[in-house]
């Protein structure tokens, strides 16, 4: 490891990797709410014609790409938001000819080879400038204040537009401005993990974090940890066992995934044991509803014909005092 | 901002005020020529057929369907030019809520205290934002199941989530969509206490629905939408004595598109005849 901290552009790489990991989630958790999970993908294709723009007059790729995943963005979200059925013929038109019009281009540009694509494609952090590097990370900043900031805003939209309008939020800014951030995340994020694959960075940490996480706050902390992890960890195995960044870091984000889905499932089946529904009745508990309440541990069982019920989730569980507490398994029932 | 003083109600301009209004879609409209002023402590039941325009009236009030013609006032201020949205409560139409990331019931409710921050401002969450959510899930009794994932509880419970979002804001009046279709019996008789815990507070309501008997005793007052018009705007007893008038809407059927019912054309109006469905059913 200390061998790793003493290479320069490797510093580099992880200090990337850390803002990339944290970006990702953060953003990706809007679009998993609105059920866009693969706009991101659409933005990545749009990118790489900018890319390729870039690459063929000699301006830095990075600008173009941003500019090209920016006008993607804005564009996505007007389309969206005229509501038509051809709106999502018109994104796959503009996806697949932003990604054919990239490989068409960089091809006829004289200074780039396949390799060169490749990298943009699939991420190699390692051969990335160091001038692209600091642009990339004061914009991952610009992304992750931008984020936390508007995060309240954008729950509230992509939980309910119709509430959100409702109540005079601008929801069209806000649509447009998740859309900017996923933008310039595709972008950002383009060294780092790939055009082809960021949208996995920013989609598979929040499903892991669905399974870990018991409200939109916490799910939102695990899916930026599983993205750190996965990013950092990715750059780490990449440098050793000499793989592209990208593909790593994708693949071990979805080794976490698979953990954590087998690990909640083999939880949930230990706890269908212990958790004995209530006989179902029609009847809601609460602090003048007749049943006897005892405060217990942090919450309120209600003595309902003998025996106590609990609230949980939709329904009420049996909470027998006995096995509770004293975990005996065969005690009285 | 705030014109009303709740201690001269007679002073007060009323909470609602639709004169001569449309609402639609463009340059369709489905509500036409409506008719209506809702007072400060009210409870008015919207009643009406499938497709009559009922929810497009409320929806229009809350600026969801385009205002076509005629005034809306909100509060003694031209809808145009309302800004002050956390006076108004709004119940959304909806069946289920969004189970594609996990969302506790009280981080919904939270969405409701939004009104009350500027979104160019960081947010911090004030003790009196996490009370006032507290108490909202109070009043619809989720108070245990605050921190409950909302796509585990029942439609009945999520639908109380709804209401309390909309309690969240400390709203003056609380607009509703069909707040009580859809759910079992059971359920609709613990939202029906909710909503006449509301009234016994004072809390103006407007509620779009079908199912009158499940507000019986909550309500004050009781306007019928049929075919886009106002048909009836009455008191609840005014209304039992010609309940056979009016197809309070609970079920399906089309409309006679140009049927401009008022309550005098009604009353003398004559049997519906073979081929009207109405007519069919009423026999």
């Amino acid at each position: 490891m200390t061998e790793l901290l003493s290479l320069d552009f490797m510093r580099q790489a992880l200090l990337a990797a850390v803002l990339v990991g944290i970006a990702a989630p953060l953003v990706g958790v809007f679009l998993v709410q609105r059920r866009l999970s693969l706009i991101g993908d659409g933005m990545g294709h749009v990118a790489l014609a900018g890319v390729a723009v870039g690459v063929l007059t000699g301006h830095a790729p990075v600008l173009t790409a941003l500019l090209a995943a920016v006008a993607a963005a804005v564009a996505i979200e007007l389309i969206r938001g005229r509501g038509r059925t051809s709106g999502d013929v018109a994104l796959a038109v503009m996806f697949y000819g932003g990604i054919a019009a990239g490989v068409v281009i960089i091809a006829k540009s004289p200074s780039s080879s396949p390799a060169n694509l490749t990298a943009y494609l699939f991420g190699a952090i390692t051969t990335a400038d160091q001038r692209d590097l600091w642009v990339f990370a004061g914009l991952a900043v610009v992304v992750l204040l931008t984020t936390w900031v508007l995060r309240p805003w954008l729950f509230a939209v992509a939980n309910d537009e119709e509430y959100a309008r409702a109540g005079g939020l601008p929801v069209t800014g806000l649509n447009i401005a998740l859309a900017v951030l996923t933008a310039v995340t595709v972008v950002v994020s383009m060294r780092v993990v790939g055009l082809l694959l960021i949208s996995a960075l920013m989609i598979i940490p929040n499903a892991t974090a669905q399974l870990l996480g018991r409200s939109f706050r916490a799910s939102v902390r695990w899916a930026v940890l599983v993205g750190v992890v996965s990013s950092v960890g990715g750059v780490v195995a990449s440098f050793y066992a000499e793989t592209p960044s990208g593909g790593t870091i994708v693949l071990l984000a979805i080794a976490l995934f698979v953990v954590a889905a087998s690990a909640s499932a083999a939880i949930a089946k230990a706890r269908a044991h212990q958790h004995r529904r209530a006989e179902r009745h029609d009847h809601e508990h609460g602090p003048d509803c007749g049943h006897a309440a005892i405060e217990h541990h942090d919450h309120v069982d209600y003595v309902h014909d003998g025996h106590r019920h609990a609230a949980h989730e939709g329904h009420y569980d049996e909470h027998d005092p006995a096995r509770h507490e004293a975990r005996k398994e065969n005690a009285q029932p | 901002m705030t014109t009303a003083s709740p201690a001269e109600p007679t002073a007060a301009p009323p909470i609602l005020r639709l004169r001569q209004a449309s609402f639609g879609y463009t340059d369709q409209p489905v509500v036409q020529g409506a008719d209506l002023t809702v007072r400060a402590g009210e409870v008015v039941a919207v009643l009406g057929p499938n497709g009559s325009g009922k929810s497009t009236l409320v929806r229009g009030l809350m600026g969801l369907t385009t205002h076509l013609g005629g005034e809306v006032e909100l509060f003694g201020v031209p809808r145009a030019e309302f800004h002050d949205f956390a006076r108004l409560g709004y119940v959304p139409q909806r069946h289920t809520l969004s189970a594609s990331v996990r969302a506790t019931a009280a981080e919904i409710v939270a969405v409701g205290r939004l009104a009350h921050h500027h979104w160019w401002r960081p947010l911090l969450r004030s003790a009196r934002d996490t009370e006032i959510v507290e108490r909202a899930l109070e009043v619809v009794g989720l108070s245990e199941r605050a921190a409950a994932d909302v796509s585990t509880l029942s439609g009945g419970q999520q639908r109380r989530v709804l209401i309390a979002r909309a309690l969240a804001s400390d709203p003056d009046i609380l607009v509703m969509d069909e707040p009580t279709a859809g759910i079992d019996a059971a359920n609709q008789h613990v939202l029906a206490e909710v909503l006449s815990r509301l009234a016994r507070r004072g809390t103006t309501m407007v509620i779009v629905t079908h199912e009158l008997a499940a507000l019986a005793g909550i309500v004050t007052r009781i306007v019928v939408i049929q075919s886009g018009h106002v048909a009836f705007d009455g008191t609840p007893d005014a209304f039992a004595s010609r309940a056979g008038d009016f197809d309070a809407g609970a079920h399906d059927h089309h409309d006679d598109d140009d049927n401009r019912l008022t309550p005098t054309a009604l009353a003398a109006a004559p049997a519906a005849g073979p081929l009207d469905p109405k007519g069919v059913r009423r026999s």
